[in-house]
C-alpha cells in the first residue's frame, strides 16, 4: 500500500476508534480489538520496514487499547524506535506511549534513557521538553539515578529557554519526590531560590512548587526565599488586574503563583525581619480587604480564584497564629461565607474554622457563630457539608458551651446520617466527659446516646462511663437509677443493658431502700432482657446476678433458681454454662464473708485517658478504617479501660475460635481443688469472676514472683479461654488486616543469627520501621522486648504483629504476645513483649508478622524471631579434668557435631572470647591443651529436660590451604541440639 | 495543585486518566471504579469536593462529563476547581468548542495539553497563550492543517 498520505493525519486510527464505537456487545468490542492486534503485531513483524508514520500510527492504536483496560504486551520497541525520529509528532507519540506503558522494565529503560539523553542535548527546546516530561512522568528510579545530576544543570544554565526551565524544574521536583538521595544539594540550589524573580510568570510558577517541595526537607539552606516571596506577592498583590496580562484569570491578577507564595510561606515562622514582615502583613491585609471590595465579574472563576488566595492567605494567618488582629479579621471573613450561597464556600469555610477555632486568640471569636453552624448541622443538604458542620461544632466545643453542643449534637443523631453517625457518637462522648462539671449530665448524656445511637455506641465509650461511675461515688446512686429508669423502655438497646447489668450490679444497693426499684424489682427487670440478649452481654448479666446474690441475700434463692434451670446450667454454650455452674456453687457453698471478699465492690480504675479519644484519632486517620480494625480497637479499649468486661471478650473469642478450649477454667477450680477449700485464693476467684477488671487485683496476691509470672499456665479465664490448648498459644492480636502474612523476608535467617549470641539490638531497619530488640533469659523461660520504631513523620496505621510457628515447633515452644498499640504515631516507638517458654530443644524460630499501613499502602513483613536454643544456656564452670571426663562420655557418634569451615570474621582472639560468651556457655581457661583452643560448657534449660553441652573451637590460623580455619565440635546428650548448635555457630565465627 | 492524578469521566466511562503517583495497574483500576461511584452519586447542588480515603476529590462537571482531581490534604480546593476549568478552556481552544468526541477521537491531543499544563502534578505554565503555543507548535512541525476528522 502506497504511504498514506499524510494530509489524513491518522485516518487509520480514526476508523478504528469509530468502530469500536460502533461495536453493539463487549464481545463484538473484544473481537474487534483482537482482530487490530493480530493486523498490529503482523506490521510489527513483517518483512517490510515501516514507515515512521506507520508506526506512530500503530503505536497510537496500541495506546488507545491500552487505554480502553487491554492489556498490551508488545509494541514498546517500535514506540521506543520513534523517540528516534526527528520528525516531532513521531517522537512524541513514542514518548507518550512509554510516559503511559512502561513501567521499569530494564533492558528498554536503557534504549528510552539513550533516547531521552539525545534529545536533552539536541539544544532543540521542544525536543528537550518532551525528553523532561518523559522523565517526569516516568520518574522511577532508573531514570532518576540517569539525569539527576543533568537536570540541575539544564534547571540554571544562563541560555536555557524558558519553556525548558519550567519543565526542568517540575521534572526536578518529581525526580526529588521518588528519589530525594539521588539529587544533590549543590551550587544550584542557590540559583534556584533567584527563579522567583525571574521576569517570566511561568518559569516563577513552574520553579516555586519546586522551591517549595525542597524548602520543606531543608528549610534552612533555602530561607532567603523568604523575602523574595513576600516581595513577588506584593508586586502581585498591588498589580491593577490587567498588569500581568496573560497571567490574569478573570480580573484576578496570578491567581495560582499567589496561592503558591503564600503556600511557600507556609513552610517557615513569620519573617524576622520588621521591613519584610510589615510588607507581608500588608499583603495579607489588601487581600482581606479585596475581600470585601464588589467583584469585578459575575463569574464563578472570579471568585474561586479571589478566594482561593484569600483562604490561602488565612491558612498563612492561622499558621503564624502572632496576629490577633488578622486572625479576628480571617474569622469574621469566614463568619460571611457561613451563610454564602456557594455550598463550597460554607464547605471551606467550615473547615477552615476548625482550625481557627484552636488558635487562642481566635476561639472566641469562632463561637460567636454558634448559631449558625448549628444551623448549618440543621439545614445543610449536603452531607459532607454537615460533616464539616459537626466538627466545627467540636472544635469550638467549651465549658461555656458544652451543654448547648452535645444537646444539639445529640438531637441531630436522631436523623444523622448513618456514614457520620458512629464518629458523631465518639465525638459526644469524649465533650461529655471533658466538659462534665456535674458527672449526672455525663451520665445522662451517655445514656442518651446509647438511647438514641445504641448501634453506633462503641465499646469504648459504655466502657468508660461505666469506668467514671466505678471512680466517682458522688454519681453512683444516680447511675443506679438513671440506669434502671432507663430498662424501663419496653425495648431498650443491648448496650443499655450492658451498662444497667453492670452498675445494678455494683451500685444496685444505693437505690434498693425505695420499694420501686428493690432488690427484687431490679433482678426481675435485668432478668426480663436477658433471652433478647447475645452471650456476652448475658455472661455479663450471670455476673451481676452473682453480685446480687451478695449485695441482697434475698435474692440469693430466686437467682440460684435461674441458675439452676436447664437453660442456664446446661447451655450449649460454654462460656454460659461455665458460669451459671460456677456461680451456683459459689453461691452454695462459700460463706458470707468469703463471698464478700470474692464478690466486693470493684477498685477505681487508675486515671487514664480516654481510649475513645484514640479511637476517634484513628477514624480520622488517613485510610479507610476496616471493620476488622475497628473491631481490634474495641478490643484494645476494652484493656485500655481495665476491661469493663473482659470475659464477656474472651468469650467472643473463644466461640469464634474452631475449637473452643474444653479445658477453659474459668474459677482455676480444677487447679485448685473445690472452691471451699481454697479461701486464701480468694484474690484470684475475684480476678476470675471479673477476668482482670479491678486493675489492682490480678497483682494481688496468687503470683508475685515478679518476673516471668506470665508465663505461668494462666489463671485468668480470659487468658485460658483465648488459648486452644498448651501447645497454642498464639493469642495474640488477630491479624487486623486481611491478607497472609507476607513468607520470610531473604535475609531473616541472617539477622536470626546476629541474635545468637547477643539479647540486645537492632533486629531490622528500613526506610519506614526500625525494630530494636532487648531480651533476658532465666532458665527455661525468656522475655523479649520488641520495640517498633516509625522513623517517618506520618503515621502507621493497623499496625499489628503475630508471632507464628508451626509443626514441631509447637510441642518444642510456649510464646506469649501482647497486643501492640494499631497506631503509631509519626516518630514514635512502640514495645511489644513477647514471653518464651523453651518446652524442649528446637531448632527453627518463630515467624514474627509485622503489618501496618503507611499512606494506604499494606506493609507486609515477616522476621525471624531471633530465639535460638542456646539462649537458655546456663553456664557450668568446670575444671580440665571434669571437662574431658564429660567429653568422653559424650563420644556416641550421633551425639557430636563437627564443622570445618573458613573464619569469615578474622580470628580475634578478644572477639572470639566475647561471642562465645555472649553464647550463654562458661567459657572455661586452662583446660584445653592447646592454649589457642576455646572450651564451654552448659547446659540447655528446657522445661522436659536438661540438656549438658560441651563445645572445643579450635582456631587454624595457616591452614594448609593458607587461610584461615576453625574446627568446631560440639557435645551434647541430645543429637537434635548438638546439630542445632553446631549449624548456629558455624555463621557466628 | 499537587493532583496525585485527574481524570475525566462519563457516564461510568474513563476517557482520560493520568497518575501523579507511582500505582499498580490493579490498584488504580479499582481506585478509578470506587471514584466514579462516588462522584456520579453526587446531586447538582453539592459541593465540588469531598474527602475520599486520604485525599480530597475536587470535581466538576462540563456537559455529560466529569473532571476529577485527587489532590493532598493541604492542597486549596478552590484553585484546584480552577485547574480543572483552565484545561476545560485549553480544550476548548484548541479543538473550538470541545465535546466529547473530540477527546475520544483526538485522545492523543488531549494527553499532549494536559502534559503542557501540568507536569509531575504541578502547574508548569497558566497563560493559556504558552501552552497552546507549544501544542500548536506540534501541529506546525507535523505540515498538517486538520486534525479534525470529519467522521460521525
Amino acid at each position: 500500500m502506497p504511504a498514506v498520505s499524510k494530509g489524513d493525519g491518522m485516518r487509520g486510527l480514526a476508523v478504528f476508534i469509530s468502530d469500536i464505537r460502533n461495536c453493539k456487545s463487549k464481545e463484538a468490542e473484544i473481537k474487534r480489538i483482537n482482530k487490530e492486534l493480530a493486523n498490529i503485531r503482523s506490521k510489527f513483524k513483517g518483512d517490510k520496514a515501516l514507515d515512521g508514520y506507520s508506526k506512530k500510527k500503530y503505536v497510537c492504536k496500541l495506546l488507545f487499547i491500552f487505554l480502553l483496560g487491554h492489556d498490551i504486551d508488545f509494541g514498546h520497541m517500535e514506540a521506543v524506535n520513534l523517540l528516534s525520529s526527528n520528525k516531532y509528532t513521531e517522537k512524541q507519540i513514542g514518548y507518550l506511549f512509554i510516559s503511559v506503558l512502561v513501567n521499569s522494565n530494564s533492558e528498554l529503560i536503557r534504549l528510552i534513557n539513550n533516547g531521552i539523553k539525545n534529545d536533552l542535548s539536541s539544544r532543540n527546546p521542544t525536543f528537550m521538553c518532551l525528553a523532561l516530561h518523559c522523565i517526569a512522568n516516568v520518574g522511577s528510579r532508573e531514570m532518576a539515578e540517569a539525569f539527576a545530576g543533568e537536570i540541575p544543570r539544564i534547571l540554571v544554565a544562563g541560555d536555557t529557554m524558558d519553556s525548558v526551565k519550567q519543565s526542568a524544574a517540575l521534572c526536578l521536583l518529581r525526580l526529588y519526590k521518588t528519589s530525594p538521595d539521588l539529587v544533590l544539594m549543590g551550587e544550584w540550589t542557590s540559583r534556584v531560590v533567584h527563579l522567583l524573580n525571574d521576569q517570566h510568570m511561568g518559569v516563577v510558577t513552574a520553579a516555586i512548587s519546586l522551591i517549595t517541595c525542597l524548602s520543606q526537607k531543608n528549610p534552612d539552606e533555602f530561607k532567603t526565599c523568604v523575602s523574595l516571596a513576600v516581595s513577588r506577592l506584593s508586586r502581585i498583590v498591588s498589580s491593577a488586574s490587567t498588569d500581568l496580562q496573560d497571567y490574569t484569570y478573570y480580573f484576578v491578577p496570578a491567581p495560582w503563583l499567589s496561592c503558591k507564595l503564600l503556600r511557600l510561606l507556609q513552610c517557615y515562622p513569620p519573617p524576622e525581619d520588621g521591613a519584610v514582615k510589615g510588607r507581608l502583613v500588608e499583603c495579607l491585609e489588601t487581600i482581606l480587604n479585596k475581600a470585601q471590595e464588589p467583584p469585578k465579574s459575575k463569574k464563578v472563576q472570579h471568585s474561586n480564584a479571589k478566594n482561593a488566595i484569600l483562604f490561602e492567605a488565612i491558612a498563612l494567618i492561622i499558621h503564624y497564629d502572632s496576629e490577633p488582629n488578622l486572625l479576628v479579621r480571617a474569622c469574621n471573613q469566614l463568619g460571611q461565607f457561613l451563610q454564602h450561597r456557594e455550598t463550597n464556600l460554607r464547605y471551606l469555610a467550615l473547615e477552615s474554622m476548625c482550625t481557627l477555632a484552636s488558635s487562642e486568640f481566635s476561639h472566641e471569636a469562632v463561637k460567636t457563630h454558634i448559631e449558625t453552624v448549628i444551623n448549618a448541622l440543621k439545614t445543610e443538604r449536603d452531607v459532607s457539608v454537615r460533616q464539616r458542620a459537626a466538627d466545627l461544632l467540636y472544635a469550638m466545643c467549651d465549658r461555656s458551651n458544652a451543654k448547648q453542643i452535645v444537646a444539639e449534637m445529640l438531637s441531630y443523631l436522631e436523623t444523622a446520617d448513618y456514614s457520620i453517625r458512629e464518629e458523631m457518637v465518639l465525638k459526644v462522648a469524649i465533650l461529655a466527659e471533658k466538659y462534665a462539671v456535674d458527672y449526672s449530665w455525663y451520665v445522662d448524656t451517655i445514656l442518651n446516646l446509647i438511647r438514641i445511637a445504641g448501634d453506633y455506641v462503641s465499646e469504648e465509650v459504655w466502657y468508660r462511663v461505666i469506668q467514671i461511675v466505678i471512680n466517682r461515688d458522688d454519681v453512683q446512686g444516680y447511675a443506679a437509677k438513671t440506669v434502671f429508669e432507663a430498662l424501663q423502655a419496653p425495648a431498650c438497646h443491648e448496650n443499655m443493658v450492658k451498662v444497667g447489668g453492670y452498675i445494678l450490679g455494683e451500685f444496685g444497693n444505693l437505690i434498693a431502700g425505695d420499694p420501686r426499684s428493690s432488690p427484687l424489682v431490679q433482678f426481675n427487670l435485668l432478668h426480663s432482657k436477658f433471652h433478647l440478649c447475645s452471650v456476652p452481654t448475658r455472661a455479663l448479666l450471670l455476673s451481676a446476678y452473682i453480685k446480687f446474690i451478695n449485695l441482697f441475700p434475698e435474692t440469693k434463692s430466686t437467682i440460684q433458681e435461674v441458675l439452676r434451670s436447664d437453660s442456664q446450667i446446661r447451655n450449649s454454650d460454654v462460656e454460659l454454662q461455665q458460669r451459671a455452674v460456677e456461680y451456683l456453687k459459689l453461691s452454695s457453698i462459700a460463706s458470707t464473708d468469703v463471698l464478700a471478699t470474692v464478690l466486693e465492690e470493684m477498685p477505681p480504675f487508675p486515671e487514664r485517658e480516654s481510649s475513645i479519644l484514640a479511637k476517634l484519632k484513628k477514624k480520622k486517620g488517613p485510610g479507610a478504617v476496616s471493620s476488622t480494625e475497628q473491631e481490634d480497637g474495641k478490643r484494645e479499649g476494652g484493656e485500655l479501660n481495665g476491661g469493663g468486661e473482659r470475659g464477656a471478650d474472651s468469650t467472643i473469642a473463644a466461640s469464634n475460635a474452631s475449637t473452643p478450649s474444653p479445658s477453659a477454667d474459668l474459677l482455676g477450680l480444677r487447679s485448685s481443688g473445690p472452691v471451699s477449700a481454697a479461701p486464701p485464693s480468694a484474690g484470684s476467684l475475684l480476678v476470675d469472676v471479673f477476668s482482670e477488671a479491678g486493675p489492682a487485683a490480678p497483682a494481688a496476691a496468687v503470683n508475685d514472683d515478679g518476673f516471668l509470672r506470665d508465663l505461668e499456665p494462666p489463671t485468668e479465664s480470659s487468658d485460658s479461654l483465648l488459648a486452644e490448648g498448651p501447645g497454642d498459644s498464639d493469642s495474640a492480636p488477630p491479624s487486623v488486616v486481611s491478607e497472609d502474612p507476607a513468607p520470610p523476608m531473604p535475609q531473616s535467617d541472617e539477622l536470626l543469627h546476629k541474635f545468637v549470641c547477643k539479647s540486645n539490638g537492632v533486629l531490622f531497619e528500613n526506610q519506614l520501621l526500625q525494630i530494636g530488640v532487648k531480651s533476658e533469659y532465666r532458665q527455661n523461660l525468656g522475655r523479649m522486648y520488641l520495640f517498633y520504631g516509625n522513623k517517618t513523620s506520618v503515621q502507621f496505621v493497623s499496625f499489628s504483629t503475630s508471632v507464628t510457628y508451626t509443626g514441631e515447633l509447637q510441642s518444642q515452644l510456649n510464646v506469649q504476645t501482647k497486643p501492640v498499640e494499631p497506631l503509631v504515631e509519626g516518630g514514635a516507638q512502640v514495645q511489644q513483649v513477647i514471653n518464651i517458654e523453651c518446652l524442649t530443644d528446637f531448632s527453627d524460630a518463630p515467624l514474627l508478622n509485622i503489618k501496618f499501613r503507611y499512606g494506604g499502602a499494606l506493609q507486609n513483613l515477616t522476621l525471624k524471631l531471633p530465639v535460638t536454643v542456646n539462649k537458655f544456656f546456663q553456664p557450668t564452670e568446670m575444671v580440665s579434668h571434669d571437662f574431658f571426663q564429660r567429653w568422653k562420655q559424650l563420644s556416641q557418634p550421633q551425639q557430636e557435631a563437627q564443622k570445618i569451615f573458613k573464619a569469615s570474621h578474622g580470628m580475634d582472639k578478644e572477639v572470639l572470647k566475647g561471642k562465645l560468651l555472649g553464647l550463654g556457655m562458661a567459657l572455661l581457661e586452662n583446660v584445653d591443651p592447646n592454649p589457642e583452643n576455646f572450651v564451654c560448657a552448659g547446659v540447655i534449660q528446657t522445661k522436659a529436660q536438661q540438656v549438658g553441652c560441651l563445645l572445643r573451637l579450635e582456631p587454624n590460623a595457616q591452614a594448609q590451604s593458607g587461610e584461615q580455619m576453625y574446627r568446631l565440635t560440639l557435645r551434647s546428650s541430645k543429637d537434635t541440639v548438638s546439630k542445632r548448635l553446631c549449624d548456629l555457630l558455624a555463621e557466628q565465627f | 495543585a499537587k493532583s496525585s492524578r485527574s481524570n475525566t469521566v462519563r457516564q461510568g466511562k474513563l476517557r482520560l486518566q493520568k497518575w501523579y503517583t507511582a500505582t499498580a495497574e490493579r490498584d488504580k483500576k479499582k481506585m478509578v471504579r470506587e471514584l466514579m461511584q462516588v462522584v456520579l452519586a453526587r446531586k447538582p447542588k453539592m459541593c465540588s469536593f469531598l474527602e475520599w480515603r486520604d485525599l480530597k476529590i475536587v470535581y466538576k462537571r462540563y456537559a455529560s462529563l466529569y473532571f476529577c482531581c485527587a489532590v493532598e490534604e493541604q492542597d486549596n480546593e478552590l484553585i484546584t476547581l480552577e485547574v480543572i476549568h483552565r484545561f476545560v478552556e485549553l480544550l476548548d481552544k484548541y479543538f473550538g468548542s470541545v465535546c466529547e468526541l473530540d477527546i475520544i477521537f483526538n485522545f492523543e491531543k488531549a494527553y499532549f495539553i494536559l502534559d503542557e499544563f501540568l507536569m509531575g502534578g504541578e502547574i508548569q505554565d497558566t497563560s493559556k497563550k504558552s501552552v497552546l503555543k507549544a501544542i500548536e507548535q506540534a501541529d506546525l512541525l507535523q505540515e498538517v492543517c486538520d486534525v479534525h476528522l470529519g467522521l460521525l
